[in-house]
């Protein structure tokens, strides 16, 4: 309940931020602190310093430019859950950030401060990896651009490095013919996700002509699943196909790597990664109105 | 009874203003909760809300491991930190520092449980040392300062390994960890009727480990007074008098020098009856400090501490006859008391127990033991329902069992083994007698709520579909108000179990109340405040009800065991009707009138036969208190107290009927209906019957589908917070729909029953009987609690094992 | 190390020094005497300590007192006294949405803003915006139809209710 004591910097920039984490290996950075706080809280994390980039001009808010959506990394999960024209260009994006925590912690935890996180149980970067989004981060060497299938590398463990910050991440915007979702069976006590499913799919009529696909929940990092991405490619989405690809959304994965806690072990995983595959596909196409 | 139906289901008890309601029907009536106004606008005092001028912040140190001895403490860098004033360790206790326990058994093997740590450690939750230092902050971070050296012991968390030959023994001197072992009932005449009847089927069954989860933390504030040697102490309990009896033994500190106060109360399920470890050291600490202390727990250190429920591995036998007549049961349970024995644990599996197994129903033969079991986890003690959970449980699964074996419909099988109305008072064969009730009506009832034939008829066609529906019955019984004080006695209870209530007028004419009981949430506030306007026709405004202060208080008992109204209740009936009659005589004195020709109603004396010879209560008052022409022998005042000892339990009962719909892919389970019915007797208030039902329910929700402590095999607690045990959050309960009936009982003078543990102990196995009916096409024929997504998906054929 | 922070609580401003690491929580309770939010976990669950930061419902549990800094902050103090309340608070109390009370002011402050955003919810809805706000005493269904009622009311406070829907009939049985 009673966190460490540390020093508390407010950044002024964004290179400074990066400067006083290149100074201090033990320094965090804090966004919305809803990741971090808890754990100094419990005693689990005790920085020496934070370093706080919440209010930093310009790392806040949604822009698009009419083919990506630019989410800054300050920018809450609530603002990404109540902007209605993200539920039409970039749908499982919305949803998944509708879904994070509840209402107060929406109000404060930042989708930067998500994926920097990597959380392996938490909603966005699974969400992110089907909406094939480019996350930016400042670093030591200055800005870049990394493709979201580069970005998560373990759990709690990103492209970004210790010493990089998420500046902003930009999400394509779903053309007409495309249409995405995200599902999830949330951890009772703790709500996050046992399993996660993020699913988004290009159509060309009734067929899927492009799926990208994503869980998190299941291994130690949000992750695609591309056998059920090959499984409902070229077919049209309905039982049989969904059915298929549901089976077949564990295929790709290393058993032996799946997570397993006091909530669900391996193989129950992998069955509720099975259904909400289903159920992801299923609402996917149902959007699309192909089911 | 005004109701209003809207979206949601169920008919809903629309609350009224005292002012709007007739004298005559104050008690019954759904008034508003006077207690609300000031815990909705953050007026309420909870004892973390108290400061202090010159209050310090006590810190403990919990232990890292659940079996160990304590090598080496060092808490020398500790005290050298900014802002601490103390750090204690148990070699500089100079009190007895042994907290006793409060219900004896022939056989039980009772152990030292002292309140700091000097050797060995049993649980996590051992204190191994405290610092009191200037601010909260400052008291936590000199913990991390104390080095403290563990050799590991292996340690033990199940009942049935820990009464293994092999088990690691945590109380030494003991030699074993079987805390005791108990039986009731005719185990000769059980085992003939087993061997006799058609049928015999059986279960194991865990009722899994609760944790109480009141929203408030405990927490203690103690101000030490040395001049005159009083201590004061403000904390979170639901009997502060027994706090009182129980910590001025365990520190030494004479009673009558002692005050106790429960502020605002968060909530306490049974966790804030026990006298814990932690609040003894704060009044302790702040003797020594001479300053006052306040320990607020953190939710870790209620987990880690506040006395966990249920623990029981139980295996079952029940004999039917082919004809549905139940004929035996037989019972053996193995029951976790955790480390150490908390102020009232050897009484929960026990008579709390095996004394509720007849349920509602007529079974002549019933053999019940129950072997307690030391373990390295928490403390085992009363959490809402307290033994009578477990009790409903194995029977109502049970008789669903012999159901199936018989091939009967589970709602006529209780039909036909039900008390019927003209079978009371019925002693069981476990010792009970129950008072009155009618247990057809409730079950009929709900099963009409339902649309029981209609519903068969639906769950047939969805299971055609390839869905799974199902529908569970509980025929519960509770024994609450656990009376009178000389049964309780030769039970083996270290305390009696009457309640006091004082009933006081002012000069002025209103009245203030003195009740030994201490809510906590429930509104007894309100509802004694109604019980009292309904005897002395007072205005209910008129009346204040004092609880949670031993020096206001004559005496009391406390909270708990759905007691308050049955009881305590009871002691404000009777004292308001001596007030009433020493009153009548003053009024007949000034009537010139004799007493038994003056009646009283709605708060006036009138000469019987003169309308016009009249006088009202609160005249009557001024006079006794004037004293200038009261009869002659007559003591001036107008006040009474009455330490009311019942007669016998009373016992709710009722019928609760789960409606589930199960996903055997992923093991979901989504409720469709929950229905209620529930006779508690009398109901002062049915507002707050409808509220103590609903929330009652919810916790049994929360055991049958989501809840359980869970310990590694090394005794650390794995569900050490509110991120991994899971308090049921408003989407996981369902939509319930109440109704009552009512059976006065004849035990008391208010005809109540007691309404705080219904829901609780009815809710679990409706539910685990809904989820197995929806499962039966798929061989499923029991599932433990919690009903975990994977425990069902596994049930239903999921998974290889 | 410490540092002293202004912000605006209920209205009144603060000047208060505080540690970078004192929780909001315990800035406005233990220095600021604001003692209406509550501890009840340390894990960010329980909700009790929900408060109005700028605006918005927040975990003050879950928050720098020195992130605050600026910050406009409300407590259940400000939303209405016992003689005045807010229709919340009024139709918890007729709903009978408490018992104990200490999850109230959370679950009452988060239901506040959740009805600004949201004003003729469903149940469902009121449920899911309940979520990070636990109460072991009263089930919910009681909150569910508090918050219910108080829309109704604060609907028909700035228009006369056009649809039976969900308003609460006047002395209706």
């Amino acid at each position: 309940m009673y966190p460490d004591q540390f020093e508390f910097h407010r950044a002024d920039s964004v290179s400074e931020a990066v400067e006083l984490l290149a100074d201090n290996p033990d320094a965090e950075l804090i966004a919305g602190g809803h990741s971090l706080l808890p754990t100094m809280k419990s005693g689990l994390a005790s920085p020496d310093a934070l370093v706080d980039i919440s209010d930093l001009d310009g790392l806040s808010g949604v822009e698009r430019n009419g083919e990506v959506t630019h989410l800054g990394a300050m920018t809450t999960y609530a603002t990404v859950a109540d902007d209605d024209d993200l539920w039409e260009d970039a749908t499982v994006v919305a949803e998944a950030a509708s879904q994070v925590g509840d209402r107060q912690v929406r109000n404060r935890g930042t989708v930067g401060g998500n994926i920097a996180h990597a959380d392996p149980a938490s909603d966005l970067p699974a969400a992110m990896l089907a909406a094939n989004a480019t996350v930016h981060v400042h670093g030591p060497d200055g800005e870049r651009s990394v493709e979201i299938d580069d970005f998560f590398q373990g759990m709690y463990a990103t492209a970004a490095g210790e010493e990089g910050v998420v500046t902003g991440i930009d999400v394509p915007e779903e053309g007409e013919n495309t249409a995405s979702a995200y599902v999830k069976k949330p951890a009772p006590a703790s709500g996050y996700a046992l399993v996660g499913v993020a699913a988004r799919l290009t159509f060309d009529g009734d067929e899927v002509t492009d799926a990208r696909i994503a869980a998190n929940g299941v291994m130690d990092h949000g992750t695609r699943l591309p056998a059920a991405e090959d499984a409902i490619e070229g077919e049209s989405v309905d039982a049989d196909a969904v059915a298929v690809a549901g089976d077949a959304a564990g295929d790709s994965l290393d058993e032996y790597m799946v997570m397993e806690d006091q909530q669900a072990s391996q193989e129950f995983r992998l069955q509720l990664l099975s259904a909400y595959t289903e159920r992801a596909l299923e609402t996917v196409g149902e959007r699309a109105g192909h089911m | 009874m005004a109701t209003d139906e809207r979206e949601g289901g169920s008919d809903r008890i629309e609350t009224v203003e005292a002012d709007d309601v007739d004298a005559a029907d104050i008690l019954g009536s759904a008034i508003e909760r006077q207690e609300d106004p000031s815990l909705l606008t953050g007026e309420a005092e909870y004892t973390d809300d108290i400061q202090l001028p010159e209050m310090t912040h006590m810190a403990m140190l919990r232990s890292q491991y659940a079996h160990a001895r304590l090598a080496d403490i060092d808490t020398s860098e500790a005290e050298e930190m900014e802002g601490v004033v103390a750090v204690f360790t148990a070699e500089d206790l100079d009190v007895s520092g042994a907290l006793p326990v409060g219900w004896d058994l022939d056989s039980l093997r009772n152990v030292d449980n002292p309140i700091m740590v000097e050797d060995r450690i049993r649980y996590q939750g051992d204190v191994l040392a405290l610092v009191v230092a200037e601010e909260r902050y400052q008291a936590h971070d000199a913990l991390d300062a104390v080095d403290v050296e563990y050799e590991r012991l292996e340690a033990v968390t199940d009942p049935s390994d820990a009464l293994a030959e092999d088990a690691p023994v945590i109380h030494e001197e003991e030699g074993t960890n079987e805390a005791f072992d108990w039986d009731i009932g005719d185990a000769d005449d059980t085992e003939a009727a087993l061997e006799a009847a058609d049928n015999v089927v059986e279960l194991d069954v865990t009722n899994q480990l609760l944790i109480p989860n009141a929203i408030e933390p405990r927490a203690v504030v103690a101000d030490y007074d040395p001049s005159d040697d009083l201590l004061d102490v403000q904390m979170t309990t639901q009997n502060p008098h027994v706090h009182r009896l129980l910590m001025a033994g365990v520190i030494d500190h004479p009673e009558h020098r002692m005050r106790v106060r429960a502020p605002d109360v968060g909530g306490g399920f049974g966790s804030k009856i026990h006298h814990y470890a932690d609040e003894a050291l704060v009044s302790w600490a702040a003797k020594q400090v001479e300053r006052p202390v306040k320990w607020q727990a953190t939710r870790t250190e209620s987990y880690l501490t506040d006395a966990q429920g249920r623990g029981h591995e139980t295996h079952g036998e029940i004999a039917v006859d082919d004809d549905g007549t139940i004929r035996g049961l037989y019972v053996d349970t193995k029951a976790n008391l955790g480390a150490y024995l908390s102020t009232f644990s050897p009484s929960i599996p026990t008579y709390l127990y095996g004394t509720l197994l007849s349920g509602q129903y007529e079974i002549d033969n019933i053999y019940c033991e129950v072997t307690g079991a030391y373990t390295n986890v928490v403390p085992v003690d009363a959490y809402r329902g307290a033994g009578r959970p477990e009790a409903s449980f194995i029977i109502e699964r049970l008789v669903n069992r012999a159901a199936d074996a018989v091939d009967m419909d589970p709602a006529e099988i209780r039909k036909k083994n039900f008390l019927d109305p003209d079978d009371f008072p019925y002693e069981t064969p476990v010792a009970m007698e129950y008072d009155s009730g009618d247990y057809h009506k409730t079950l009929e009832r709900a099963m009409e709520a339902v649309g029981y034939d209609e519903f068969r008829e639906r769950q047939e066609q969805a299971r055609e579909e390839g869905r799974y529906l199902g529908i569970g019955f509980s025929c519960y019984i509770e024994a609450c108000g656990i009376a009178p004080s000389e049964l309780v006695g030769e039970l083996g209870a270290g305390a009696g179990l009457w309640e006091s209530g004082l009933v006081r007028f002012t000069p002025s004419g209103t009245v203030r109340a003195m009740s030994g009981s201490s809510g906590h949430g429930q509104g007894h506030d309100t509802t004694f405040s109604q019980i009292l306007a309904n005897e002395l026709g007072v205005d209910y405004d008129d009346i204040e009800v004092v609880e949670g202060d031993t020096d206001a208080i004559p005496q009391g008992m406390g909270t708990y065991g759905s007691r308050s109204a049955a009881v305590g209740g009871s002691a404000l009936v009777e004292s308001a009707r001596k007030v009433v009659e020493k009153a009548r005589k003053i009024a007949a004195h000034q009537l010139e009138a004799d007493p038994e020709d003056v009646e009283f109603e709605a708060g006036e004396f009138q000469v019987a036969g003169a309308p016009d010879r009249s006088t009202s209560i609160q005249d009557v008052s001024l006079e006794a208190y004037l004293a200038h022409d009261i009869p002659d022998d007559m003591e001036p005042g107008l006040e009474a107290t009455t330490f009311y000892d019942p007669s016998n339990f009373v016992f709710p009962f009722g019928t609760h009927v789960a409606v589930v719909e199960v996903d055997p892919d992923t093991g979901e389970v989504a409720f469709e209906d929950y229905v209620a019915v529930d006779d508690v007797g009398n109901q002062i208030n049915p507002k707050i019957v409808e509220g103590q039902i609903h929330g009652g329910i919810a916790q049994g929700v929360g055991q049958a589908l989501f809840e359980g402590a869970e310990y590694d095999d090394n005794g650390q607690l794995v569900t050490g917070s509110m991120q991994d045990y899971a308090v049921p959050k408003s989407f996981h309960v369902p939509e319930m729909e109440t109704e009552s009936t009512v059976t006065p009982s004849p035990e008391n003078p208010l005809g109540v029953k007691g309404v705080g543990e219904a829901g609780t102990i009815a809710a679990p196995q409706a539910i685990v009987n809904a989820v197995v009916d929806a499962l039966e096409p798929l061989g499923v024929d029991h599932i433990e609690m919690p009903l975990t997504n994977e425990r069902v998906w596994r049930a239903a054929g999921g998974g290889d094992d | 190390m410490e540092r002293t922070i202004e912000l605006t609580v209920n209205g009144t401003d603060h000047q208060v020094t505080v540690e970078p690491r004192t929780l909001l929580i315990h800035a406005l309770r233990d220095e600021m005497g604001y003692t209406g939010p509550n501890v009840g976990c340390e894990s960010s669950v329980c909700g009790a300590c929900t408060v109005h930061v700028d605006g918005e419902a927040v975990k003050a549990c879950t928050e720098l007192a020195v992130r605050a800094e600026g910050s406009e902050v409300t407590t259940i103090e400000a939303l209405g006294d016992e003689d005045d309340m807010h229709p919340l608070q009024e139709s918890f109390q007729e709903e009978h949405g408490l018992q104990c009370g200490y999850c109230t002011p959370g679950m009452v402050m988060t239901a506040a803003v959740f009805l600004e955003e949201e004003p003729d919810p469903d149940r469902a809805e009121i449920r899911e915006a309940l979520e990070g706000n636990l109460c072991r005493c009263t089930g919910y269904q009681n909150i569910v139809n508090a918050v219910e009622s108080a829309a109704a009311e604060m609907a028909g406070a700035v228009e006369p209710a056009t649809d039976g829907g969900t308003a609460v009939e006047e002395g209706g049985d």
